[in-house]
C-alpha cells in the first residue's frame, strides 16, 4: 500500500459509511411494490379480485419507511460533522445528475407529442407521400390538433373503441368557457412561477441569517405547491366529468394526461421535499454554509417549474 | 471510516458499502446471467440444428429469443461492466471508495430482484415475454402475454439500477480523483466509463418512458401506439431506438477502456494517441444520439430521414477507426507477449472490426432493405457483442483477477479457454453472415432446407462456445482458491495506480489519496 509519506498532506477524511441495512430493506420494499403493482394491474385487466394491491401497499410502506430512516441517518451524519467538503460535493453531483435523468424522462414524452403532432398525425390524415394510402385504413380522417374525433370514430362510428371528447372539448384557451380568467392553466402558471420566486426568497432569507424569512417563504412555497395541485385536480375533474376528455379518448387525451400527470406527480414529490425541508427548518436545521438538503429541494422545484413552462406552451397553447 | 476488514457471514454481502464487495457481486451476478442467457441461446441453437420443428414449440422459441436478448444485454453485459467499474474506478483514480457507497449497494441488490421477476415469467400462465428483446408494439402491447406487466416493471428496476449506478460513477470520477489526477491523466477505462455513465443517465429514462407508454396502452386505454386513437406503432420504435442506439455504445465503450489498458501492457509501449482516444469516445457518444432510425430504414420513413440517418451512422466509422488505428499502432513495433488477456484483446481488435464493417454495410439504407431482419443482422451484432463486450470482460477478468484475489490464473488453461472461445464464436456467428445474405430471416424456429448446413455449423460452434464458459468458471474458481501468488505489479510494468497496491488489494484502499506525479 502507498505509505503515508506518499500521501497528500492535510486531506480531510472521506467518510465511507459502515455496513447499512437500508439498501436491502429498500430493495425488499421496492420489490414488493412493483411486483404487487404488476399483479394488481393484471388482476384489474382480468377483472379479478386479488391480493396484488395489498402486496403493493406493504411494499410502499416498507420503501417509504426505509427511505425515511435512510435520509435521517444521512442528515444526522452531516449534523455530526462527518461529511467533508468533498463528500458534500458528491451529494451535489448526485442531485444534479438525478435531475438530468428526470429531464430525459420528460423528454421521451415531449418527443412523443412532437412526433404525433408533426409527423404521424399528418400522415394518418393523408398528408404527404406517407399519407397516400390513408383511404385504405382511415378513410376520410382529417388531421387537426387537438384530435377531438379519433380515426377510430371516423371509420367505425359508434363502434369505436377510442372515443374523442368532441368539438370544443379541449384544454386549449379557445375552448375555455368563462373566458381567459377562468382558464385554470393560466392560474397554475402564475402559481408555479410565483413559487419559484418564493423558494428563492427563502434561500435569500437563509443567506441573510433571517430564520423568519427563511421558514416563512418556505411555508408560502409549500402552500403554493398545494394550491397548484388543487387547481390541477379541479382541471382533471372538469376534463373527465364535463368535457369527456380522458386517458382513453385518443392521442390528445393520452398525451395531455400523461404529460400533465407526470408533471403533477413531480410537483407532488417536490412539494413533499419542500415540506420536509420546512419541518427541518422549524427544527433549526440549515445554515447559509450548510443547506444542501434545502438547495437540492429548491433545484428540484425549479426543474418542475421549467417543465411546466414547456407544458404550458406545448400542451396548452401551441 | 474504520479500516477493518470485511464483516463475517452473509450479512457482509447484504449490507456492504464496500466498492470491492459490490464489484464482486456485480461480476458474479453478471456471470450467472451470462450462463442463464447462454442456456437460452443453446435452446435456440438446438432447435435450429436442422430444419423443421424438433424440440420446442414456436411460441416457446420466441420466449427464448426474447429472454436470451434481455438477459444478455441487461443481465450479463451491463452489470459486468458496472462490476469492473466498481472494482477499478476507485483504485484507478486513488479514491477511498465510490462516492455514494450505500446507494451503490442499492443499485446492485435491486438487479437480482428484477431478474428473478423477469425469469419467473417463464413459469406464468401465457408464458414469458415473446416479442423479442426490442419488444416492438403492438406485439408487446395488443398481442402480449399477461407477463408483459412484470416485464415492464423489471425493466423499470433495471433502469433505476443503471441510473443510480451511473450517478455514483460520475460523482466518483468528477469528485474523488486524487489531487493531481487531472482529467487528461485518467486511465482510458475511467474516461470511457465517465462517458458511458453519461449515456446511461441520458437514455435509461427514455427506456422507462417507453415501457411506461406500453403499460398505459395495455392497462389504461391510452393510444400511444395505436393508430385508431391517433397514435402510431412506429412511435414505439422511435422512442425505443432513441434509447437503444446509445445503449449499444453503453455496452461497448467500457470495453474500449479495457482494451486500451491491456494492449499497452503487453506491447510494452504507452497507448498511442491517448487524447485522440478521449475525443473519439466523446464523438461516438455524441453521434449515438442522432443515428437511432438506422434500425428502422424499412419502416417507411421520408427520404430525408433515410439519408440523414444513413450518413450520420457512417460518420461513426471515423472515431471508431481512430480507435482501431490507435490500438494497432500501439502494438506496432512493440515488444509483444501473448498472455491470455492480450490474446483476448487482439481478438477483440480484429473481430470487433469485422462487426464494425458489417455495421457499415447495414448503415447503407438501400442495402439494408435486403439485410433487414435477416441473420446478417444477428451476425453483425453478435460480432460486436461477443468478441467485443464479452471478450473484453474475459480479458479484464484475466488481467485484473490476480490483483483482486492475489493468485495468478493458470496461463495454460487461460490460453485453452481463449482458443476454445475464439473457435467456438467464429463457428457460431461467421456462417450467419452467409445465411443472412442468402435471405434467412431472424427469430424463426424453422427455415428453408438450403440453410441447413450453415445452421448446423452454427449450432456446433454455439455448444463449443457455451461449454468453454463452464471451463472458464472452473479456471476462475481454481484461481481464487489458490495457485501461484501474484506480485504487486502482476504484469511487466503495467501503468496505473491499481498496480501500486498489494495483491490482493486490501479491503480498503487509498483511504487517503496517493500523490500523483
Amino acid at each position: 500500500m502507498a505509505t503515508d509519506s506518499n500521501n497528500v498532506e492535510g486531506y480531510e477524511h472521506y467518510y465511507v459509511p459502515d455496513q447499512s441495512p437500508y439498501p436491502i430493506m429498500a430493495t425488499i420494499g421496492l420489490g414488493a411494490l412493483v411486483f404487487g403493482l404488476g399483479t394488481f394491474f393484471n388482476e384489474l385487466h382480468a377483472d379479478l379480485a386479488g391480493s396484488g394491491r395489498y402486496v403493493a401497499m406493504a411494499g410502499f410502506a416498507i420503501l417509504v419507511g426505509t427511505l425515511f430512516f435512510w435520509f435521517r441517518t444521512a442528515i444526522n451524519e452531516n449534523m455530526q460533522g462527518l461529511n467533508s467538503a468533498q463528500l458534500k460535493r458528491s451529494y451535489v453531483w448526485g442531485m444534479g445528475w438525478f435531475i438530468f435523468s428526470e429531464v430525459m424522462f420528460f423528454f421521451a414524452f415531449f418527443g412523443a407529442l412532437f412526433y404525433v403532432r408533426n409527423m404521424a398525425g399528418p400522415w394518418l390524415g393523408g398528408e404527404g407521400e406517407k399519407g397516400e394510402f390513408n383511404y385504405l385504413l382511415w378513410d376520410s380522417f382529417k388531421f387537426v390538433w387537438p384530435i377531438l374525433e379519433t380515426p377510430d370514430q371516423v371509420v367505425n362510428g359508434v363502434k369505436a373503441a377510442f372515443v374523442g371528447p368532441g368539438e370544443g372539448h379541449s384544454m386549449y384557451p379557445k375552448d375555455a368557457h368563462g373566458g381567459l380568467f377562468a382558464w385554470l392553466p393560466l392560474w397554475n402558471t402564475v402559481i408555479l412561477l410565483t413559487s419559484s420566486v418564493t423558494v428563492h426568497m427563502a434561500h435569500n432569507g437563509l443567506k441573510d441569517n433571517s430564520r423568519a424569512k427563511f421558514t416563512g417563504w418556505l411555508f408560502v412555497t409549500v402552500v403554493l405547491a398545494i394550491g397548484f395541485l388543487c387547481l390541477q385536480y379541479m382541471e382533471y375533474h372538469e376534463a373527465y366529468v364535463d368535457l369527456g376528455l380522458t386517458l382513453e379518448s385518443g392521442i390528445y387525451g393520452t398525451t395531455f394526461f400523461m404529460l400533465t400527470g407526470f408533471h403533477g406527480f413531480h410537483v407532488f414529490l417536490g412539494m413533499t421535499m419542500l415540506l420536509i425541508m420546512f419541518l427541518r427548518a422549524l427544527k433549526g436545521h440549515f445554515s447559509h454554509e450548510d443547506c444542501f438538503g434545502f438547495e437540492a429541494a429548491s433545484w428540484y422545484w425549479h426543474f418542475v417549474d421549467v417543465v411546466w413552462v414547456c407544458l404550458f406552451f406545448f400542451v396548452y397553447i401551441l | 471510516m474504520s479500516d477493518h476488514g470485511p464483516a463475517k457471514g452473509f450479512g457482509r454481502w447484504l449490507f456492504t458499502t464496500n466498492h470491492k464487495d459490490i464489484g464482486t457481486m456485480y461480476l458474479w451476478f453478471s456471470f450467472a446471467m451470462f450462463l442463464l442467457g447462454g442456456v437460452f441461446a443453446l435452446v435456440i441453437r438446438s432447435e435450429l440444428f436442422q430444419p423443421g420443428l424438433q424440440l420446442v414449440e414456436p411460441e416457446f422459441f420466441n420466449q427464448m429469443t426474447t429472454m436470451h436478448g434481455l438477459v444478455m444485454v441487461f443481465g450479463a453485459v451491463m452489470p459486468g461492466f458496472v462490476g469492473l467499474a466498481n472494482w477499478l474506478v476507485p483504485m484507478m483514480i486513488g479514491a477511498p471508495d465510490m462516492a455514494l457507497p450505500r446507494m451503490n449497494n442499492w443499485s446492485f441488490w435491486i438487479l437480482p430482484f428484477a431478474f428473478t421477476m423477469l425469469a419467473s415469467t417463464l413459469l406464468m400462465d401465457g408464458g414469458a415475454p415473446n416479442f423479442g428483446w426490442t419488444f416492438y408494439a403492438p406485439l408487446s402491447t395488443t398481442y402480449a402475454p399477461p407477463s408483459v406487466t412484470y416485464f415492464i416493471f423489471a425493466v423499470h428496476i433495471m433502469g433505476a439500477s443503471s441510473i443510480m449506478g451511473s450517478i455514483n460513477i460520475i460523482a466518483t470520477i468528477l469528485n474523488l480523483r486524487a489531487p493531481g489526477m487531472t482529467m487528461m491523466k485518467m486511465p482510458l477505462f475511467v474516461w470511457t466509463w465517465l462517458i458511458t455513465a453519461y449515456l446511461l443517465i441520458a437514455v435509461m429514462p427514455i427506456l422507462a418512458g417507453v415501457v411506461t407508454m406500453m403499460l398505459m396502452d395495455i392497462h389504461f386505454g391510452t393510444s400511444f401506439f395505436n393508430a385508431a386513437g391517433g397514435g402510431d406503432p412506429v412511435l414505439f420504435q422511435h422512442v425505443f431506438w432513441f434509447f437503444g442506439h446509445p445503449e449499444v455504445y453503453i455496452m461497448i465503450l467500457p470495453a474500449f477502456g479495457v482494451i486500451s489498458a491491456i494492449i499497452p501492457t503487453f506491447a510494452r509501449k504507452p497507448l498511442f494517441g491517448y487524447a485522440s482516444m478521449v475525443y473519439a469516445t466523446s464523438s461516438i457518444a455524441f453521434l449515438s444520439f442522432i443515428v437511432w432510425a438506422h434500425h428502422m430504414f424499412t419502416v417507411g420513413m421520408p427520404l430525408a430521414g433515410e439519408l440523414f440517418f444513413m450518413y450520420a451512422t457512417m460518420l461513426i466509422a471515423v472515431p471508431t477507426g481512430v480507435k482501431v488505428f490507435n490500438w494497432v499502432t500501439t502494438m506496432f513495433r512493440g515488444s509483444m507477449t501473448f498472455e491470455t488477456p492480450m490474446l483476448f484483446a487482439i481478438a477483440f481488435v480484429i473481430l470487433f472490426t469485422i462487426g464494425g464493417f458489417s455495421g457499415l454495410m447495414l448503415a447503407i439504407a438501400p442495402a439494408d432493405f435486403q439485410y433487414h431482419d435477416t441473420y446478417f443482422v444477428v451476425a453483425h451484432f453478435h460480432y460486436v457483442l461477443v468478441p467485443g463486450s464479452i471478450f473484453s470482460l474475459f480479458a479484464a477478468v484475466y488481467y485484473w483477477l490476480p490483483k483482486w484475489c492475489g493468485n495468478m490464473y493458470d496461463e495454460r488453461l487461460g490460453k485453452a479457454h481463449f482458443w476454445l472461445s475464439f473457435v467456438g464464436l467464429n463457428l457460431t456467428f461467421f456462417p450467419m453472415h452467409f445465411v443472412g445474405l442468402a435471405g434467412m430471416p431472424r427469430r424463426i424456429p424453422d427455415y428453408a432446407l438450403q440453410f441447413a448446413d450453415f445452421n448446423q455449423i452454427s449450432s456446433i460452434g454455439a455448444f463449443l462456445f457455451g461449454f468453454s464458459q463452464v471451463f472458464f468458471l472452473y479456471i476462475i474458481i481454481k484461481t481464487i482458491r489458490g495457485g501461484e501468488k501474484a506480485t504487486d505489479q502482476v504484469w511487466d510494468n503495467p501503468e496505473g495506480l491499481e498496480w501500486t497496491l498489494p495483491s490482493p488489494a486490501p479491503y480498503h484502499t487509498f483511504t487517503t489519496p496517493p500523490a500523483i506525479k
